[in-house]
């Protein structure tokens, strides 16, 4: 027996838009007699791709289309994808609120779903009464309720209101009473779904770690479904990119986490200016090119070479480049300037401009250049010649918060840290 | 694959058997069952100030009107027995049957909020239904006796408790069984076809006036008879009146008619029922 938990074998789900009701019937007969005959069911041959902004041709929509993949005990699988991508249908599917149109799914042991806490939750019992309901509906026994009591009041924190109607409960309490019974479960697979999007910092941080307990001190398998690319990061080791209801990756989460990042940023080494007739009315001097060599996305701890190629038509004696750097929100970060060159006509020149690791925050970013003669004359200013897009690096980011840092700057301080002993 | 020597303990595939009703799944959840009964009996009366006394007052108000339009104006045959001994006999089962058989047949609708996100088998739901209803029905089981024992010790009205009376549990039962049965048919119906939401409103109104709640199977034309005794409901609420008053029309073969189709429908209903619980989510 292989240590596979979970085995996802073409895995297809078909929804029908807009109205339900007028027609089925007619289709439900077509259906039945295609498949009492032995034939495919014509309307599963129908569907287009799950894009939400594109118009379809079809009212049939795959929601999920053949999806393959397998989980080993143990794991802790993230999914992360954009809204629509198919993640929520592949969870319910793997939770049994629905059926798949196609494929099976196969696991051992219970599978239970965070896919929101709370349910079944009935405003009018206490706070114990609703333990055991919502214990009991996600596949608790009693017995089992009865003897973690105590702990699920104490994770949640709300010990003076158990025997409350959950009703007059603060919604933040009614979700860490939630959160407490689901985190007490002990199922084989736990299924959670963006957790973090409710409680404070410091219930997210009982959380997760409480989500790497299951996984690492029990050997739990756990399928982490999050927008928030810094817990996927932190606790993943392997990550599913779910795209236009397909699986588009499937390996290790940090390259996920680059390709998703990537889906909605260009590449900068893509991002290549080239001046055009109008912006130089002198035309003395041309700037053939501006770029960013990176590979790939831009991240805090990367370092932004700017490689800046002019060629000149005219002669300078003392030429350099002013560099400007603005944040999306225009605001001016810095102003740098350049040593100065001496040019002659036909000369191509290259400046190659360091932004250096650790100093910008995630965010967007552009650039402008200054041509300066004589040091005192600038004769061009370029308009957001380039723009970029610094991303979180969130292997490298190893504090308990899950979410955007904040600041302009992402500079590493000098510490140097002194205790002083208690004298007695 | 690898995966055909593997000991799944669930696959999850497009497609049952229709006859796979997950019977030992439903058995394990039984505590659920018994959670489910508690929230509705709890829940119902909580914030309420009259709390369970709303049980004794929709059937003394009804057998109250029933006495004054189908006794004093219509001067229906009761079977010689006193009017509301004879009404809330009628109203006091056939309420139990039409609380169930409304409640079950909104399962989907009811627990989409539930059914969309955690799983459990869905035939807990009507089940639980089905068997918190009964505290309603118990506590007017109990004025039902209290009237009964009112009449037979203060008045000399022909009453009598028969041998038949031992029956009772069994009719509950199949009481509950045929509510159960026709109320998921309808649940799994209702979610793709509303429509049929519409009809179940006087449905149950029609159903009630060719079922003996308001008449006795005695005073039925001989010519009519046969259609009043294919209502599967008539032997149960006759048996039940036969037990504890001592007046109905009923033998043993009309309780085993009435049994064998009670199992045919719960059957259809649970398969119906399975077909739909799987995807009902995509229609709601």
């Amino acid at each position: 027996m292989s240590n596979t938990i979970i085995s996802v074998e073409n895995l297809s789900k078909q929804y029908r838009l807009g109205m339900v009701g007028s027609g089925t019937l007619r289709e439900d007969v077509v259906g039945w007699w295609y498949r009492v005959r032995g034939k495919e069911d014509p309307y599963l041959k129908l569907g287009d791709k799950n894009t939400r902004d594109t118009k379809g041709s079809s009212d049939y929509v795959w929601a999920l289309k053949d999806v393959n993949f397998e989980v080993k005990q143990g794991e802790v699988l993230g999914i992360i994808g954009k809204n629509g991508a198919g993640k929520s249908t592949l969870l319910k599917l793997l939770s049994r609120v629905t059926a798949p149109t196609t494929g099976t799914i196969k696991a051992k042991g219970r599978i239970a779903s965070l896919l929101e806490v709370g349910t079944g939750f009935h405003p009018e019992l206490t706070g114990k009464e609703n333990v055991y309901l919502n214990g009991a509906i996600m596949g608790m026994r009693k017995s089992e309720i009865t003897r973690k009591m105590d702990e699920i009041i104490d994770f949640a924190g709300v010990e003076r209101y158990i025997d409350t109607p959950v009703k007059r409960y603060s919604s933040g309490m009614y979700v860490r009473l939630a959160f407490a019974v689901a985190a007490h479960l002990e199922p084989e697979i736990l299924i959670v779904d963006e957790v973090l999007a409710v409680g404070d910092a410091e219930f997210q941080k009982k959380a997760i770690g409480k989500i790497e307990d299951v996984s690492a001190g029990q050997g739990r398998t756990v399928l982490f479904v999050s927008h928030n690319m810094k817990a996927v990061s932190s606790m993943c080791s392997r990550t599913l990119l779910m795209q236009d209801g397909n699986v588009s990756f499937n390996g290790n989460t940090d390259e996920a986490i680059d390709r998703y990042l990537g889906m909605d940023s260009p590449k900068a080494d893509a991002l290549v200016y080239s001046s055009s007739s109008t912006d130089f009315a002198d035309s003395t001097v041309r700037m053939a090119s501006c770029k960013i060599n990176v590979d790939g996305l831009i991240k805090t701890s990367d370092s932004i070479p700017v490689e800046v190629k002019l060629i000149f038509d005219k002669a300078y004696k003392e030429f350099h480049l002013n560099l400007h750097l603005f944040t999306k929100e225009e605001l001016h970060l810095l102003q740098y300037s350049t040593d100065t060159i001496s040019a002659e006509p036909g000369d191509e020149v290259v400046f190659n401009i360091t932004i250096p690791e650790n100093l910008l925050n995630e965010n967007q970013y552009f650039l402008n250049f200054n041509f300066v003669e004589n040091r005192s004359h600038c004769f061009h200013s370029t308009k957001s010649v380039l723009r970029f897009t610094v991303v979180e690096d969130y292997a490298q980011n190893t504090i308990a918060w899950y979410g955007k840092t904040p600041g302009l700057l992402r500079s590493k301080l000098n510490t140097t840290i002194k205790k002083q002993p208690k004298s007695n | 694959m690898i995966s055909e020597q593997e000991n799944w303990s669930l696959v999850i595939e497009p497609r049952e058997k229709w006859w796979n009703f997950r019977l030992k799944e439903i058995w394990s959840y039984r505590e659920l069952v018994l959670i489910f009964v508690r929230r509705d009996i709890v829940a119902v009366y909580k914030q309420t100030i009259l709390g369970p006394l709303w049980f004794f007052l929709a059937p003394i108000f009804t057998v109250v009107a029933y006495n004054f339009v189908f006794g004093s104006i219509a001067k229906m045959s009761t079977d010689g027995i006193p009017g509301p001994v004879f009404y809330l006999s009628g109203t006091t089962l056939w309420g139990y049957f039409s609380t169930c058989f409304t409640a079950t047949s909104n399962t989907f609708t009811d627990n989409a909020a539930i059914f969309g996100k955690v799983y459990f088998p869905r035939m807990i739901a009507p089940i639980s239904t089905v068997i918190s209803t009964l505290f309603k029905f118990g506590v007017q089981l109990i004025m039902f006796f209290c009237l009964i024992a009112y009449y037979m010790l203060f008045t000399d009205a022909n009453l009598e408790i028969t041998k038949w009376a031992w029956l009772f549990p069994l009719l509950v039962v199949m009481m509950g069984g045929l509510a159960l049965g026709v109320g998921i048919i309808l649940s799994a119906l209702t979610t793709k076809y509303r429509d049929l939401k519409n009809f179940i409103g006087f449905g149950v109104t029609l159903l009630m006036y060719v079922s003996p709640v308001i008449y006795p199977v005695s005073a039925v034309p001989d010519s009519y008879k046969w259609f009043i005794k294919f209502n599967p409901i008539s032997p149960i609420i006759e048996a039940f009146r036969l037990g504890f008053t001592g007046v109905g029309t009923v033998d043993a073969i009309d309780l085993v008619y009435s049994g064998a189709f009670i199992s045919v429908i719960l059957l259809i209903g649970m398969m119906l029922f399975h077909r739909v619980e799987r995807t009902f989510m995509d229609t709601v």
